[in-house]
């Protein structure tokens, strides 16, 4: 997706620690403006964490993140604010207000954090519910009155709603039966190529990764062990991939049986 | 040897740091109202959960402490025939001490463990990064309102509590001790001052604020799913509750210590 213009977000030798464990350890990746790039990874390998340290609502120890050329680690209170009007994000659980009903929960990013006039943001969200295939009935349930599919669908309206320049999935399929997941799929590719966006999506389901990326890299304790384009998953030479994609506890990535 | 004294010094700086922590967090809810946007249906919403939903539980408390206060009181003064100090009595242990302290402890266990349950749950399901990533400070949008909420709420909590408390008195003695209920409204009244009143109200908008901000900083430091949720209730209630007795001491000491 490389087209000669310097890449969207870039990341250099970041490193995070929890206590003694280094989560991110040097973690070097860039993702191009309007590319969609999936992190892959086992669990716990620090794929949230670093996105999170990209939003900045982690720190990171040390490294840099620079997001249109601009350093963003260790910015002001107000400049992030400022940068966060450019990010949208999906949660891995939604992460939807349940006090709220569901189109407030859309329009919450452009009533609360833009100020705008609750009549015109709710005419937004019940158009970017539209778009994710819900109607203006579900606008007025509460998120405890849904499926988990809808939630979903509900939160990438909410990611959407304000036409991000930026947006990260945190595993988008997770917990969703396959004919589900495809539907996020596709709304995700349909929505990200509409809207002319940077995707940046986090995930260990191979065949999301693979519908969804223009180019995939892979996390393994807190490095980036391979990229490359999406197509050349299958053809990576690389032990720690392969092991991935095909599923199989031998190799050279060992599951840690502990969290930290 | 050396081994106790280490762990006692880790002991005390490990306060250090947790009082540190707690004062930051206090300071940067309150600065959070310093810069628009500011959100008065929030703090208006949460006054009314924290004041007009806690009316039942606090005003029961108060009329049966003083109820109480007013039986005790006359079986003890009746030992030494000081019945008539019966009304002045539980006037002033309302006002200054038990209007305050039973709402404020009513209070942290009522709202202050919901707050700490509710802002711990949007915690562990990553609501609060989500108010972020939408632009909306988590400390404009859920702690100031409700830090101001507590102090706001609470001292008129405790007018309420006041009254009601001094009329449970009453009613115990006139209808079953036998005052006169002239004399007694007169006893409760000729030795209340201004002072008894305001200390009160005073301590109420500390305790207030100590249960929010309790309920707050637990909720919003809760770790693990159900079970750190759990123990963010439980730490809000018993550290508000302390806080609160101990606060109490401190505050009584500056307005009548000699």
């Amino acid at each position: 997706m490389s087209d000669g213009r310097p890449p969207k977000i870039v990341v250099r030798g970041l490193e995070k620690s929890f206590g003694r464990k280094r989560v991110l350890d040097g973690v070097d990746i860039d993702c191009a403006v309007g590319e969609s790039l999936v992190i892959i990874g086992g669990s716990g390998t620090g794929k949230s964490v670093l996105v999170k340290c990209i939003l900045g609502l982690l720190h990171p120890e040390a490294g840099a993140i620079r997001i249109d050329g601009v350093d963003t680690v260790g910015m002001r209170r107000a400049d992030r604010a400022r940068l966060m009007h450019r990010f949208g994000m999906l949660f891995q659980g939604s992460a939807l207000f349940d006090s709220l009903l569901v189109w407030e929960n859309v329009a919450f990013g452009l009533i609360q954090g833009r100020g705008m006039e609750r009549a015109k943001a709710r005419r937004i969200a019940l158009d970017k519910l539209a778009a994710v295939g819900l109607g203006a009935e579900v606008g007025e349930l509460r998120p405890a009155e849904l499926s988990g599919g809808m939630q979903k669908r509900v939160a990438l309206a909410r990611a959407i709603a304000a036409e991000p320049e930026i947006i990260f999935f945190d595993e988008p399929t997770t917990g969703l039966d396959p004919i589900m997941a495809d539907v996020i799929n596709d709304l995700i590719i349909k929505i990200v190529r509409e809207m002319g966006a940077t995707a940046v999506s986090i995930t260990h389901d191979m065949v999301s990764a693979r519908k969804i990326a223009d180019r995939i890299a892979m996390l393994h304790k807190g490095k980036i062990v391979w990229q490359g384009p999406a197509d050349a998953i299958d053809d990576s030479d690389s032990p720690f991939v392969d092991q991935f994609v095909h599923g199989r506890a031998e190799g050279p990535i060992q599951m840690e049986v502990r969290a930290v | 040897m050396i081994a106790f004294l280490a762990s006692v010094g880790a002991a005390f700086f490990g306060f250090l740091a947790a009082t540190g922590r707690l004062a930051r967090f206090a300071l940067m809810g309150l600065a959070a109202g310093l810069r628009p946007p500011f959100y008065p249906r929030l703090i208006l919403r949460q006054i009314v959960y924290m004041g007009y939903y806690s009316l039942p539980v606090v005003g029961l408390t108060a009329i049966f402490t003083g109820m109480v206060l007013a039986l005790q009181s006359y079986t003890g003064f009746s030992r030494f025939n000081a019945e008539s100090a019966v009304a002045t009595v539980v006037v002033l242990s309302v006002t200054r001490e038990l209007g305050p302290v039973i709402a404020g402890l009513m209070v942290a266990g009522r709202v202050g463990a919901a707050m700490a349950a509710e802002i711990g749950t949007m915690r562990v399901t990553d609501q609060i990064d989500a108010l972020t990533t939408l632009s909306t400070d988590p400390f404009r949008y859920l702690v100031l309102p409700r830090l101001l909420a507590g102090l706001l709420t609470l001292p008129l909590l405790v007018l309420v509590a006041d009254i009601i408390g001094v009329f449970g008195g009453y009613v115990v003695g006139t209808y079953k001790l036998g005052f006169n209920p002239a004399n007694y409204l007169t006893q409760t009244e000729t030795y209340l001052e201004t002072l008894d009143v305001v200390s009160g109200l005073v301590k109420a908008g500390v305790f207030g604020f100590i249960v929010a901000l309790m309920g707050c900083y637990h909720g919003y430091h809760s770790r693990g799913g159900a079970e750190g949720v759990g123990q963010a209730t439980t730490y809000a209630v018993v550290s508000a509750s302390i806080l609160i007795l101990l606060s109490n001491y401190l505050l009584t000491t500056a307005f009548f210590g000699k």
